[in-house]
């Protein structure tokens, strides 16, 4: 037996393994698209999705009422412009980066953990991407004149400020929902053949069909698709590094105390990382049980997230170490202030959630037995969440309300609006995960029975 | 299993390619096509106006200077619109029943202005002086056009702001001597065509706009704040 594989498929070990036994080729193209084509729409999808609609409609409430009134709806004021909007942004942007890292970054290095995780991972970067996206143009206030962002041939003969990171957002941005976009299409596309083959309604036939882009496994169709898919892992690799470094420019290159930092580009794509891998989990353990997935995705697969998670999450505190010493260590007064500041200051609470959430609470994934069990691992994702998310806030509003000038000092308090924004792009993000694991194959079809592939080989040897 | 298209769909998707390429190629063209149309600027369109007033007549065939009527354009942003006394001044005296000019009488008997319709109006974000333009050697005609040709006054640009632009990046191109700026006949210098200026003669525009960007102290301003204060 060859040990290199059975290192990656965990098999020949008794133990912990990447695919139950007892799959063919054929029982797992019955099994993942059959959520799709046979089972049927399942009442507890059909809830889970009419909240979800419910809170995406809460969304458009809010954003109309903001196109109306204007971004004064919010508790935003002047030291601190940026709250919610900038917070959720960074918090979204960061959830989407596991998406990348899974389906480039793995695929490069030949992981085969990646196999069953890495569909969804992707859909779940475009809808994060998506939603992230939103919040830069709403906090604009004048959200209709976003276009003035894209160097367009005009006539003011203007160009965008390219020393803004504003515009490097942009660019950043798109380029990464663009090509994660594609790379998920790319990989789909055997996948849609497959249901357009199995489908027994006209109109799935045909729309799978047309996606599918006359897919028919032919010997040069599969050399494409894996030229395809190697030359957009390569593109999207350096993706994964520079667009939360684009995004923390955002901040290092302003001079607020508590970011005017060199230490933010990494820091913030390993809590990137962190927090995707979070929300992989999040949506992960609960589709396996109520689809009973356990067989594909399996408690490996959870284990060996768990600990790209603690980490990432150790990167993150590290992170955090190197803020505070660095500000005491380099004698500003102004740095020195901004840290006692978040520790003792009004907002003292967050950040020490924070502390708790990202780096005290996580530390349970040292046990095997925290990783192991998907409910306590559940439980740990949602709290990275919430950690990450006040990792944002507490970077971004705890920063500006003490600013240099005493005379600048200010609080910020959420309204209901920034609530009903925020929640609501998290009905957005749910209701397009919701239709994405009733109408595509959550699961990659054809790289599992690869999987089963290698695994037969290697049990044949 | 049976076909779920019909052949020609591999002909009708690969041509979606190239249509969709041209689709957003076209479509991208023919928005900046209607932006720069005279339906969307106003540029070259006459406007009605109370009375059918000709700058053709007046300032061309008449020969009256600009100043006549625009009083303010040396001193102040405004180039000033005339009050009726100032058509009066003539009509009082020729075309007396003429019935065009009937509302210029009426208003002169009611005291109540002549409502005109603005022509070259810029927006309230842009400031805009007029004084500084004449001052430094820019013509009447290079913004307004030819005027001394125009029956019905009509915008003569678009008034984007790639219009100001253009000649704010490279006045040289358009500065003419001081004494031509209310010349509304006046030409660019050529070889056929030689233009005296601050006592130099000049055959062409590029070795007279440098001299004059020079003598005249004309800078290039480009700054955001130079017109949106």
């Amino acid at each position: 037996m060859d040990p290199e594989v059975s290192r990656d498929t965990g098999h020949g070990k008794g133990q912990d393994l990447l695919l139950e036994p007892g799959h063919t080729l054929a029982t797992v193209t019955d099994k993942i698209s059959s959520i799709v084509l046979t089972r049927g729409t399942k009442s507890g999808w059909a809830w889970g999705f009419v909240a979800s609609f419910a809170l995406l409609m809460l969304f458009f409430v809010a954003v109309s009422y903001l196109l109306v009134k204007g971004v004064g709806i919010w508790g935003i004021n002047i030291p601190i412009a940026w709250a919610f909007a900038i917070t959720n942004f960074v918090w979204w942007i960061g959830i989407g980066h596991a998406g990348t890292l899974i389906s480039a970054i793995l695929l490069l290095l030949h992981q085969k953990w990646r196999t069953s995780i890495n569909r969804f991972a992707e859909a779940m970067t475009l809808f994060a991407v998506a939603c992230a996206g939103m919040f830069p143009l709403l906090h604009m206030g004048r959200p209709w004149l976003f276009y003035y962002l894209v160097p367009y041939p005009n006539p003011m003969w203007m160009w965008p400020q390219f020393r803004s990171p504003l515009v490097w957002d942009v660019f950043a941005v798109s380029t990464y929902l663009t090509v994660s976009l594609l790379f998920w299409f790319v990989g789909l596309i055997p996948d849609l053949a497959t249901l357009r083959d199995r489908a027994k309604k006209r109109a799935a036939q045909i729309i799978y069909g047309v996606l599918a882009m006359g897919w028919r496994g032919s010997a040069v169709h599969w050399s494409r698709y894996e030229v395809a898919s190697l030359l957009l892992a390569g593109l999207a690799t350096p993706l994964v590094v520079s667009v939360h470094t684009v995004v923390s420019f955002d901040f290092a290159i302003a001079l607020v105390p508590g970011w005017h930092s060199t230490i933010f580009p990494p820091y913030f794509v390993a809590g990137a990382i962190y927090s995707g891998f979070a929300m992989v989990l999040t949506l992960a353990i609960p589709i396996r049980k109520y689809y009973r997935l356990e067989d594909l995705i399996t408690i490996r697969h959870l284990d060996i997230m768990g600990k790209v998670m603690l980490a990432t999450g150790l990167i993150v505190a590290y992170g955090y170490m190197m803020e505070t010493f660095m500000a005491f260590y380099s004698g500003n007064p102004f740095d020195r202030y901004m840290i006692m500041n978040r520790m003792v200051g009004p907002y003292f609470i967050v950040y020490w959630t924070l502390i708790a959430c990202n780096i005290a609470i996580p530390q349970s994934l040292w046990w095997r037995k925290v990783r192991r069990s998907p409910f306590l691992l559940f439980l740990v994702s949602l709290v990275v969440n919430v950690g990450m998310w006040l990792e944002r806030f507490v970077i971004i509003v705890v920063s500006l309300h003490r600013e240099f000038t005493p005379s600048k000092w200010d609080m910020y308090y959420p309204t209901r609006w920034d609530w009903a924004t925020y929640i609501g792009t998290i009905g957005l993000f749910l209701t397009l995960f919701y239709l994405f694991i009733r109408f595509l194959p959550m699961i990659s079809i054809v790289e599992v029975r690869a999987l089963v592939h290698e695994t037969e080989k290697e049990e044949a040897a | 299993m049976p076909q779920i298209f019909h052949h020609s769909t591999n002909f009708i998707s690969r041509m979606s390619i190239y249509g969709a390429v041209l689709i957003i190629g076209g479509l991208t063209y023919a928005l900046y096509a209607i932006a720069m149309s005279p339906w969307y600027t106003d540029q070259n369109i006459a406007r009605e106006q109370p009375v059918p007033f000709s700058h053709r007549h007046h300032a061309g065939e008449l020969g009256i200077d600009c100043r006549y009527c625009h009083t303010s354009v040396e001193k102040s942003s405004f180039a000033g619109l005339p009050p009726t006394q100032t058509c009066m001044t003539c009509h009082s005296q020729i075309w007396t029943n003429a019935e065009m000019l009937e509302p210029v009488r009426a208003s002169y008997r009611n005291d109540v202005s002549l409502a005109w319709t603005r022509v070259n109006a810029l927006p309230d974000f842009v400031y805009f002086d007029h004084s500084i333009h004449v001052n430094k050697g820019i013509g009447c005609t290079t913004c307004h056009g030819p005027i001394a040709e125009m029956p019905l006054t009509y915008r003569a640009g678009t008034l984007y702001m790639s219009w100001c632009l253009n000649c704010h990046r490279q006045p040289e191109q358009f500065v003419r001597p001081k004494s031509e700026v209310f010349n509304p006949y006046y030409e660019p210098p050529s070889s056929t065509h030689p233009v005296v200026a601050e006592g130099r003669e000049y055959t062409d525009q590029a070795a007279m706009g440098r001299q004059l960007v020079k003598e005249y102290k004309i800078y290039s301003l480009q700054n955001c704040s130079t017109c949106h204060r």
